[in-house]
């Protein structure tokens, strides 16, 4: 009923001018069938779908986030009303306030405040804890590892639980020192890569994603897998895009669903998707991705990634930017990619006008506006940009709109190289036998005063 | 009186051999004391000499004159008497006792200037500097006061001249300070910017225990010129400028240096409301003139900037990108940068286009073979220089005396 606020480019769907008078001639993709309707798509977000593919806290924090970030009233009350069914589940009353405040009644009298509820839940957090810790105690004096070990975890079960996420990191850690297998320790590294992603604080999660990797003992698949997608993660919000992309097209199949408190394979696909595109050269983006078995089946699930990354690859820009452009406003939902998706796609969009003029000597700036579904005044600006970055090696020809591709003259550049050295070297010298002189002044001066 | 004249005889007599002006020498020496004693009467006794043969005897009575203040009255003839002095003396002789020397050329530039006709004194100047010089690499305090004339006297290309040397060797330190100093305001009035920045990075750079004022005018001109020239300033300076210098220098130029910031934004607005607010600061240091043509080189540089994007380009656009205010003074700004050399490009007025072109130069010719030859040979001349230099520090005993040797002299009985 609300206007379609995603599509924030305006979509030419009806034009099929994908490259025309481009580089190559293989027939025009048409816009995918979809068997399934996807998750991540150019529509508006099926919050009930979304939310499926994620349990525990971070349905909850998504599921918020996307109440806060989106726009239409009516998706934000179904994603309120979800996280408050959600948490009504759990124990977290510190998430219950913040949800039924942003609520603010607007879902009737079932989503009001339920004070009888939270004061219950918080009464039975004090009996358990108390008894966690009079168990703890008696561990302890027995001495026994392993129920110490446990003890320590279900305390951090439990503040994670209630929402403390500082101390039941602190808990976790603490296992560390009473872990006798190396499944101890990966189940200790697990809840503290969870608490850390929960907590935004990525180096940690670096730093647990090595340790568990150091096992002597080898891992099972679906723990790889986990770990990939953990340290993925991490280098996507390090910025470090090319790392990310390697990290996340190395998940195997095997993931499944096991890792939903954390990630879902829809998202192994768009993350690892975006940032190949973004950093990986035609190479690389071949070897990797395209021809990547393991992946392609992480693809079918989001056949729009798929889909604009052919075309990328078979310099069909203009319904590959198409694709990104439907996709971004539900991209800008999710609560891991939402800041750096316009850092991704300038840099998308740079590399295809890049590779659009490598093959040319001469580009007429008209048929390149056509295929970017651009001005020409547009095009040429961004073309400036990224000739004075030197990124293309080109010349503008402003007056008929054709660009030339400009092969640095090696022989005058070397020649202008040696004799600016020439006379820098020149001045220097003399510079420095001067001060060497004054210098040497000074010392007669001095050596004057003393006698 | 009699001691006067006795002295004279003297004077001509032991004029003629060298060994005979030594001892003539000495006698001046000790007879100095009453020359100044007697000065206001002995002016009459200079034409009893004859400078192009008593050069030093006439050089003491002449420094004896003119010791006192210096009145309009007597300038005028003093002028003349020094101006002659100076074209004829014998320079052995006055390089016997160049201080005196170096003060009658002193007082010599201050009554030209009392007469404010500097010209008179430009050409005198520069015959004493090249009578004074040991060597074209030896650094006088002559110099300055030359070059200082020169700056007077708005006559830069004999400045010029001088400036082309290469100096080595210097007397006081003082000295290249100021030569540096007024070479580079005259390199800058003659529009050579590079030599200009040259100049001043040499004051800038010199080893000096305490800063000093010409240091911090040098500096506020090396950012000037430096924004016109390269277009940047380096923001700190090179790791052999002396301490004092590092630590003082830029809080001393603050306004200046805060200019080069706003240069660097590229936005042309900002400086020249910045320029505007600080007129009074720039005026004060009589850095107007140099401010202003930064101000103008930030167009140049744009539009430079647009020969490495662009093959050809409308004037409109080159005026909207440079924020110039309509294409003609756009094309004004490109016909003058063609013509001072600094891009190559043609203007095609049916079509307001511009079209850049390259560099013509094809480095083919025998001029530029020959002009890469003789850089050769220079530079291995300055090479060996240094290495000569190296050899003589590392042999001087004051230079050993502070590096600390490995191992203690050994005494051989």
């Amino acid at each position: 009923m609300d206007g379609i606020e995603g599509a924030s480019n305006p979509t030419m769907e009806e034009m099929q001018a994908n490259g025309t008078g481009g580089v190559d001639e293989l027939p025009l993709t048409s816009t995918s069938t979809r068997k399934n309707r996807p998750i991540v798509s150019g529509e508006p977000l099926d919050i009930e779908a979304y939310a499926g593919l994620y349990t525990g806290r971070t349905k909850i924090k998504r599921l918020m986030f996307i109440a806060n970030h989106c726009d239409n009233p009516g998706m934000q009350l179904e994603a309120l009303r979800m996280a408050y069914d959600e948490i009504k589940k759990g124990e977290n009353t510190h998430l219950y306030r913040e949800v039924v405040q942003k609520i603010d009644g607007r879902l009737g009298p079932n989503y009001a405040m339920d004070a009888a509820w939270c004061s219950t839940i918080e009464r039975k957090a004090e009996l358990r804890k108390e008894k966690l810790e009079s168990e703890l105690n008696a561990y302890r004096t027995n001495l026994i590892k392993e129920s110490i070990r446990m003890g320590y975890n279900d305390f951090g079960d439990f503040y994670y639980a209630h929402g403390a996420l500082g101390d039941a990191f602190k808990s976790y850690v603490r296992t560390r020192d009473y872990c006798t297998t190396s499944k101890h320790i990966i189940q200790m590294c697990l809840n503290a890569i969870l608490v850390s992603i929960e907590m935004v604080q990525f180096s940690n999660v670096t730093s647990y994603v090595s340790k568990a990797e150091q096992t002597p003992e080898a891992l099972d698949p679906p723990t790889v897998a986990k770990l990939c997608c953990a340290a993925g993660l991490a280098h996507l919000e390090a910025k470090k895009y090319k790392l990310a992309a390697r990290k996340f097209l190395e998940v195997g199949p095997e993931l499944g669903n096991s890792y939903s408190e954390v990630i879902a394979p829809q998202d192994v696909a768009t993350y690892g998707g975006l940032c190949a595109l973004a950093s990986f050269d035609r190479t690389e983006l071949k070897n990797k991705v395209i021809d990547n078995i393991n992946f392609r089946d992480f693809l079918e699930l989001v056949p729009e990634v798929r889909e604009l990354i052919n075309d990328f690859y078979s310099s069909h820009y203009a319904s590959c930017l198409e694709y990104l452009g439907n996709l971004k406003s539900n991209l800008m939902l999710d609560i891991h990619l939402y800041d750096h998706v316009e850092t991704l796609y300038d840099q998308i969009r740079n590399k295809a006008l890049i590779q659009y003029t490598l093959p040319f000597v001469s580009v007429d700036m008209r048929m390149m506006a056509d295929a970017f579904k651009t001005s020409v005044v547009g095009l040429e600006k961004e073309l400036e940009a990224l000739i004075t970055d030197n990124q293309i090696q080109a010349r503008i020809d402003s007056h008929n709109k054709i660009l030339y591709a400009r092969h640095a003259d090696q022989r005058n550049a070397t020649f202008q190289r040696v004799l600016q050295t020439g006379n820098e070297f020149d001045q220097e010298v003399r510079a420095m036998l001067l001060r060497s002189s004054l210098l040497k002044y000074d010392y007669n001066l001095r050596a004057s005063r003393k006698h | 009186m009699n001691s006067v004249e006795g002295l004279l005889t003297q004077i001509q007599g032991l004029s003629s051999t060298a060994s005979d002006v030594l001892s003539l020498q000495n006698v001046l020496k000790q007879a100095d004391e009453s020359l100044h004693a007697e000065s206001t009467r002995l002016l009459p006794f200079l034409d009893q000499l004859d400078p192009s043969k008593h050069s030093l005897g006439y050089l003491y009575f002449l420094e004896a004159c003119t010791a006192g203040p210096v009145t309009t009255e007597s300038a005028s003839s003093f002028v003349l008497v020094i101006a002659r002095f100076i074209s004829s003396c014998v320079a052995e002789q006055i390089r016997l006792a160049p201080d005196k020397f170096i003060s009658v050329c002193k007082r010599f530039k201050d009554q030209v200037l009392l007469l404010e006709e500097p010209l008179r004194g430009v050409a005198p100047m520069l015959t004493a500097v090249r009578k004074l010089q040991s060597s074209t690499e030896h650094l006088t305090t002559l110099h300055p006061e030359f070059l200082l004339l020169c700056l007077l006297a708005k006559c830069y290309k004999t400045g010029l001249s001088i400036l082309e040397e290469d100096i080595f060797e210097v007397d006081q330190p003082r000295d290249l300070y100021l030569y540096c100093y007024y070479g580079g305001m005259i390199c800058i009035g003659q529009k050579c910017f590079r030599k200009a920045l040259e100049l001043l990075h040499n004051v800038v750079t010199a080893p000096m225990s305490t800063i000093n004022a010409i240091a911090v005018e040098a500096y506020k001109k090396y950012i000037l010129v430096s924004l016109i020239h390269h277009g940047q300033l380096s923001t700190s300076l090179p790791k052999y400028a002396s301490g004092v210098a590092q630590r003082n220098l830029k809080s001393l130029c603050l306004s200046y240096i805060e200019l080069a910031n706003s240069y660097n934004n590229g936005k042309i607005a900002d400086l020249e409301t910045y320029v505007q607010a600080n007129m009074e600061k720039f005026g004060s240091d009589n850095n107007l003139g140099l401010v202003k043509q930064v101000v103008s080189s930030i167009y140049k540089r744009n539009i430079q900037r647009l020969t490495q994007t662009y093959l050809t380009l409308s004037l409109q656009d080159i005026a909207n990108t440079v924020q110039l205010n309509s294409p003609k003074e756009a094309e004004m700004h490109v016909l003058q940068m063609i013509q001072d050399g600094e891009i190559y490009a043609t203007i095609n007025q049916k079509d307001g286009m511009v079209r850049f072109l390259e560099d013509p130069e094809l480095y083919k010719t025998c001029e530029m073979i020959e002009h890469i030859d003789l850089s050769i040979q220079r530079l291995m001349t300055l090479s060996k220089k240094l290495t000569v230099m190296d050899e003589l520090i590392s042999c001087d005993p004051l230079y050993l005396g502070k590096v600390s040797l490995p191992f203690p002299f050994i005494k051989l009985f």
